[in-house]
């Protein structure tokens, strides 16, 4: 019984130490602290609803504040190295492929603020 | 009060009230223009346009170019399936030879075809009279490039970078001239199109509102006279054409 409890704790904790082996947490880089929109918890957890509100009442309404905007988003995060919140450690990207969530925003969208853009360029 | 203070008097009253008279007119203009960031858009206002094809140049594109600069919309190598807003056609009347030239891009349709045959309703209609699609919820069948008269919806084939941040474009929905949208949005009351026809020295194009009797567009459409394109189809356009 003794034997049988030790090779349980044994695979166990062989099991945790790889669980917590098995990838890297995002580096997840705030490079113009202050204060978001919301609390960070609530957009941890809520920034897709947000984006997912104001999109419709941008496009079908033509609402465009700056609050909960995804250019607005892209303004302040994205890295001043890349210019870009895409990228390995992008605020966006590097947080999505942990997460194995699919980002396809920005396969239309800018992921570089405004003075970046094309635009912007001569 | 001698007669010349009282002269005085009246005339500084004329202006006065003068001064009131046009302050109206300029603020129902201003409101028009600019709407707070947080109110939506209101059915009160109809963006259109008239384009005067006596003013407009055969050969210059102006209109064309800034339209692609303003949407970000770039030569992909592939001229045949090409994003295309706005084009210039060359009319000839073969009887008389009389030549002209004018821009055809979407006419923003108080009944559009292209609302009516899309699946998803990712093609709308906006409240101030924008035809504009959702590329959210499109999901690129094409069906409105088909139903619309005009040739105005192109579908993007490639896949497309560099797009910019107030013109969000890419490959698999279908897309077509917004009115400058972002540009209405922001206040500035005007198109890239315009402005540049404007710039040229031609001024064939005016944009404004429709609604507001007050609009250089209300006014020259009430002056010269103006037609909708394919007027047989009762979609009320509002892009109208003068000399066509």
């Amino acid at each position: 019984m003794l034997r049988l409890a030790a090779a349980l704790l044994v695979v166990l904790a062989a099991g945790f130490s790889l669980a917590y082996a098995r990838t890297d947490k995002p580096v997840v880089v705030i490079e113009r602290p202050g204060q978001c929109v919301e609390a960070t918890e609530v957009m941890r957890r809520d920034h897709m609803k947000f984006l997912l509100h104001q999109r419709d009442r941008t496009m079908r309404e033509g609402i465009r504040t700056p609050k909960y905007s995804l250019a607005a988003c892209v303004e302040c995060h994205a890295s001043t190295k890349t210019g870009s919140v895409l990228g390995q450690d992008g605020f966006c990207q590097g947080c999505h492929s942990y997460a194995g969530v699919k980002l396809d925003c920005f396969e239309c969208h800018a992921a570089k603020p405004k003075h970046l853009s094309a635009q912007a360029r001569p | 009060m001698s007669d010349n203070s009282r002269r005085g008097f009246l005339g500084t009253a004329a202006a006065a009230l003068a001064g009131i008279a046009i302050a109206p007119g300029i603020r129902l203009i201003e409101l028009a223009g600019a709407r707070a960031p947080e109110e939506p858009a209101s059915g009160k206002v109809r963006w259109g346009m008239l384009i005067d094809t006596a003013k407009c140049a055969t050969g210059c594109t102006d209109c064309v170019t800034a339209c692609n600069k303003e949407n970000g919309l770039h030569d992909t190598g592939q001229p045949r399936t090409d994003a295309q807003w706005i084009r210039k056609i060359d009319l000839k009347d073969l009887r008389s030879g009389r030549q002209h030239s004018a821009p055809v891009m979407c006419q923003h349709c108080a009944e559009p075809p292209c609302v009516d045959v899309c699946p998803t309703g990712a093609s709308f209609k906006r409240a101030d009279g924008i035809v504009l699609v959702d590329k959210h919820t499109c999901i690129g069948c094409r069906y409105c490039v088909m139903a619309c008269p005009y040739k105005a919806r192109s579908f993007v084939h490639e896949n497309l970078t560099d797009q910019l941040p107030a013109v969000p474009r890419g490959k698999g929905t279908v897309e077509g001239c917004t009115l400058c949208v972002h540009k209405i949005d922001r206040g500035d009351g005007t198109t890239a199109c315009a402005d540049a026809c404007k710039a040229a020295g031609h001024e064939a194009i005016v944009f404004g509102d429709l609604n507001d009797p007050q609009s250089e567009v209300s006014r020259r459409l009430r002056e010269i006279p103006s037609r909708h394109l394919r007027g047989d189809l009762r979609l009320n356009t509002g892009v109208r054409y003068a000399g066509v």
